[in-house]
């Protein structure tokens, strides 16, 4: 067994541990794990410029970028603030619900490029859920501002994977199928949606409760950060 | 017909402006380093196509050499203080949003309908492409509407999209390394040791051990590679396939379908899944590179218990 191709496995872990820069320990574990499975260094790095120069698709969400930054230097963000103050129903854990569930709709839909974080999280779901709890508590505590940051990064993506898979044309249902018919089972595309509805239900009660809790423990990590910061 | 290729020279076309503003920035120390990192990444977008990949992989292995010593800077970026974002924030109210709002509508309406639309009988758009054709059309169409909105200086848009693409750095390429170590990977054949490693230790003599495993197994290989897509070929055909559908009976649509779905719940909490946890981070500007992680692990841990349960009841429910 060649298990000098797991080299590059450890290589990636140790990398993290060691918080070292994330870019160079992939290159680094790659081209460990291809001279380790016995290509020559120029094969190495080709395989690195192919497969490099073949996923420039999943960057094309920096093309948002000149829009999302013109708008935030004209005040985006601030008069989202301001909009969902005025709202005394808002809550965090309300606001980020309401975005779970249009995320998972919209995903099962096959639209999954109508959320993301360079389009939506940053300009304006964070924006909300922060606004929100602002008007409950008043000024935040910069450690809570970043919790409710990241819980807004995170419903992005459980909305986003636990949608997705109810669209019958999505890449991991379309794998799927390939995968089966090369091992002589076939199955229509709609029977593998189908079985991931259960999951999507599971996700959407579990993380939203989890957010509707996290509106009870914000008001304790509010109190508890100012008294630290005093 | 508008191919990716057109979406690949406007990306260019941006890098290379964000280039020359890092180049201009006298406020950067680093300016030097910024201005070869992202000249590189634009260059494999504008001449990726024709480039050979032996040229394509030496920049991409520079580019990573830049960011990993002694790393790319920030300038001080020229835009507007909070006082005059909350007036113009206050004068431009809801249009604001306008811009904004076009982006995804465009992208949907263009999902919809492009993938019919003729031009004299060829395509007018890539069909297969037309999700990320439409989001490209979509953008620009919003930039137009922004600058006729805000009226900026000409080179405004370029400005602040480099100021965000600066709180990104590096994170932003990398999704793009990580599939280049997937391919790697499987050029090695990593899944097939780790597949041989998991079926030789563990027994697996009874169904509801199997149905663990497979989905822990979907789960940790997941969080080892970044991605359920690579995990999920190794765990079907090691376990999912021979042991669930094969020896104990199971439906295959369920065992592969909701593995999928274990595999996104160690996608939740791998530093690997760039994209989704990492790139958020700089994105939001969060001190803790581990911050959005830490968010999702109670959710991954409960859905992946709730996944297990999920297989073993519905693919023996004969």
């Amino acid at each position: 067994m060649h298990w000098f191709v797991l080299v590059g496995v450890v290589i990636v872990i140790v990398g993290f541990v060691l918080r070292l820069n994330p870019l160079l320990v992939v290159t680094v574990a790659g081209i460990a794990t291809g001279l380790a499975g016995g290509l020559d260094l120029v094969a190495v790095v080709e395989a690195f410029g192919k497969s490099f120069i073949e996923n420039r698709y999943v960057a094309i969400v920096w093309l948002v970028l000149p829009v999302i930054g013109l708008l935030e230097r004209y005040g985006l963000q601030e008069r989202t603030r301001e909009l969902v103050s005025r709202v005394h129903a808002a809550t965090t854990g309300r606001v980020l619900l309401s975005y779970l569930a249009v995320r998972q709709i919209t995903a099962a839909l096959g639209l999954t490029s109508l959320g993301g974080h360079a389009q939506m999280v940053r300009p304006l779901i964070a924006p909300m859920a922060e606004a929100a709890a602002e008007t409950k508590h008043g000024d935040l505590p910069l450690t809570v501002r970043e919790r409710i940051r990241a819980y807004a990064a995170a419903t992005d993506n459980v909305g986003l994977f636990f949608g997705e898979d109810i669209f019958i044309a999505i890449g991991s249902i379309l794998l799927i199928r390939g995968f089966l018919e090369q091992n002589g089972i076939t199955i229509e595309p709609i029977h593998l949606a189908l079985w991931a509805i259960p999951t999507a239900i599971a996700a959407f009660l579990v993380h939203g409760a989890r957010l509707l809790l996290l509106d009870r423990r914000l008001a304790a990590q509010v109190e508890a950060a100012r008294a630290e910061e005093r | 017909m508008i191919t990716l290729e057109f979406i690949y020279v406007l990306m260019g076309l941006l890098l290379a402006g964000i280039t020359l503003v890092s180049a201009r920035d006298r406020t950067n120390r680093k300016r030097w380093k910024n201005t070869a990192f992202w000249g590189m990444y634009a260059v494999t977008f504008l001449f990726g196509s024709y480039l050979p990949h032996l040229a394509s992989g030496a920049m991409v292995i520079a580019m990573a050499a830049v960011a990993g010593f002694g790393g790319l800077g920030k300038g001080d970026p020229d835009t507007t203080t909070q006082a005059e974002r909350v007036e113009s924030a206050g004068r431009l109210r809801n249009r604001l949003y306008i811009p904004a709002l076009l982006i995804p509508g465009l992208a949907l309406l263009g999902t919809l309908t492009l993938k019919k639309a003729t031009l004299r009988g060829t395509p007018l758009v890539d069909p297969k492409q037309v999700t990320v054709i439409s989001l490209g059309i979509a953008t620009l169409v919003a930039l137009a509407a922004a600058v006729a909105l805000l009226r900026p200086r000409a080179a405004t848009p370029v400005r602040e999209a480099r100021r965000l693409m600066d709180t990104v750095g590096w994170a932003a390429v990398l999704p793009q390394m990580l599939a280049a170590l997937g391919a790697l990977f499987a050029l090695a054949g990593v899944g097939k040791v780790v597949s041989e490693v998991t079926t030789r230790w563990i027994p697996l003599t009874t169904p509801f051990a199997a149905v663990v495993v497979y989905a822990l197994g979907m789960a940790l290989f997941t969080m080892l590679m970044g991605n359920a897509f690579a995990a999920f070929p190794v765990m079907a055909a090691g376990i999912g396939l021979p042991l669930i559908v094969g020896r104990f009976g199971g439906d295959p649509a369920v065992v592969s379908a909701i593995g999928m779905l274990a595999g996104f719940c160690g996608t939740l909490m791998t530093p690997m899944a760039a994209n989704f946890n990492i790139v958020p981070v700089a994105l939001l500007e969060l001190p803790d590179e581990k911050s959005v992680i830490r968010v999702q692990v109670p959710t991954a841990l409960i859905l992946l218990a709730v996944n297990t349960l999920l297989i073993y009841f519905l693919a023996f429910r004969r």
